[in-house]
């Protein structure tokens, strides 16, 4: 294996050990890491990639790091990349399972649990409110966002259906109003 | 075929969220209790566990529902499940990205995506509230009242931009004291 196919699986494996709660806290490691240290990618060109990663399906991280694999080595970086970023959860995580199975049915550790349940609807609530101050809200966001709520809670319609429909329904939105655009300039 | 089903499950989980991290949470609750894989309060367990180890979030729940549902070889195959779509999808858009940031139906469809997620994100948020807060075993009036007051004080908490770890930290402490009192 060439040493920049090491290099990307090292570099990766770091970023994947390294991040706590995924996705966007991800984004600052990377930048420092292909970035500055190993300038793989230029200041602009990352500003893409995170493009790229929130706008195609699947986790940011696997995203970003197949993105970054390929240009820097082709398709065999690109694997070496996301082996490197997924390799470390997949290792602690089995071991904590292992853990888990052999702990969780003493009392104390239910009881921990019972807090820890509540304290992560707190965490749920802390994104979501996030993530609802990044959206644009117009009249068109906030009726796909209580429309999906209410199909989902009242209905129990499965999410990807929901997930399909909303984004045809912003293509055929967006369209509309370009068109709308267009009419009214001419 | 167990395996087959982790894979194809997760493969499907993959492909259809954006966003990354929570935005799964939806989809993993519709695809795999219907699956009864595992339970609700396994995967809200779980949640905690996956904010305290590093790693992105679906990485770690695809490995902990593949590994406690079929050992070893039902993680690996949850966890390449969920990981493959992006893989490949990545692959073929990293030849024109420059075109497909810049592509109308990409900026349409993202327009619809980002509200979609936000509502069922909230709508996983309720469910998952009203089986924590009035579980079907074992509830009582004071297992209502303590989950209320950690809810309040951790969210209280997390709008001051704590740690999340801290956050459950401090959730389990509560559990540990309050299951320790007796006649709560």
């Amino acid at each position: 294996m060439d040493s920049k196919k090491k290099d990307l699986f090292i570099t990766f494996a770091k970023i994947g050990l390294f991040t706590f709660g995924g996705g966007y806290a991800m984004i600052p490691l990377i930048q420092k890491e292909v970035v500055d240290n190993k300038k793989w990618v230029s200041d602009k060109d990352i500003l893409d990639v995170v493009a790229i990663a929130e706008s195609t399906p699947g986790p940011i991280a696997v995203n970003a790091a197949t993105f970054i694999g390929k240009k820097v080595a082709g398709p065999a970086g690109a694997l070496m990349a996301t082996i490197g970023v997924v390799l470390p959860s997949f290792v602690i995580i089995v071991a904590i399972s292992f853990v888990l199975e052999t702990f969780q049915h003493l009392r104390i550790v239910q009881y921990a649990f019972r807090g820890i349940r509540a304290g992560v609807l707190a965490l749920i609530l802390k994104a979501l409110f996030t993530l609802l101050k990044q959206c644009k809200k117009d009249v068109f966001s906030i009726a796909l966002m209580s429309l999906t709520f209410a199909a989902s809670v009242f209905l129990d319609i499965n999410a990807i259906i929901l997930i399909i429909c909303c984004g045809v329904m912003g293509i055929i939105v967006t369209s509309y109003r370009r068109g709308r655009e267009k009419n009214d300039i001419s | 075929m167990i395996f087959l089903e982790l894979f194809w499950t997760f493969f499907k989980i993959g492909l259809f969220t954006f966003g990354g991290g929570y935005a799964m949470l939806p989809l993993i609750r519709s695809e795999v209790s219907a699956h009864n894989w595992i339970s609700s309060d396994d995967i809200i367990n779980f949640i905690a566990v996956s904010e305290s180890t590093p790693g992105p979030f679906a990485i770690n729940i695809a490995t902990f529902i593949g590994f406690t549902t079929a050992g070893i070889p039902g993680a690996v195959c949850a966890t390449a499940g969920v990981v493959i779509p992006s893989f490949v999808i990545i692959l073929i858009v990293a030849g024109f990205y420059e075109k497909f940031n810049k592509s109308r139906i990409v900026k349409g469809a993202m327009t619809g995506l980002r509200p979609a997620v936000i509502g069922l994100i909230a709508a996983a948020l309720v469910s998952l509230g009203i089986e924590v807060f009035f579980p079907a075993e074992g509830g009582s009036l004071s297992h209502t009242l303590i989950s209320v007051a950690v809810f309040a004080v951790m969210s209280f908490l997390a709008f001051k931009k704590k740690n999340p770890i801290l956050i459950i930290v401090l959730s389990a402490v509560a559990g540990i004291i309050t299951g320790c009192i007796p006649g709560l």
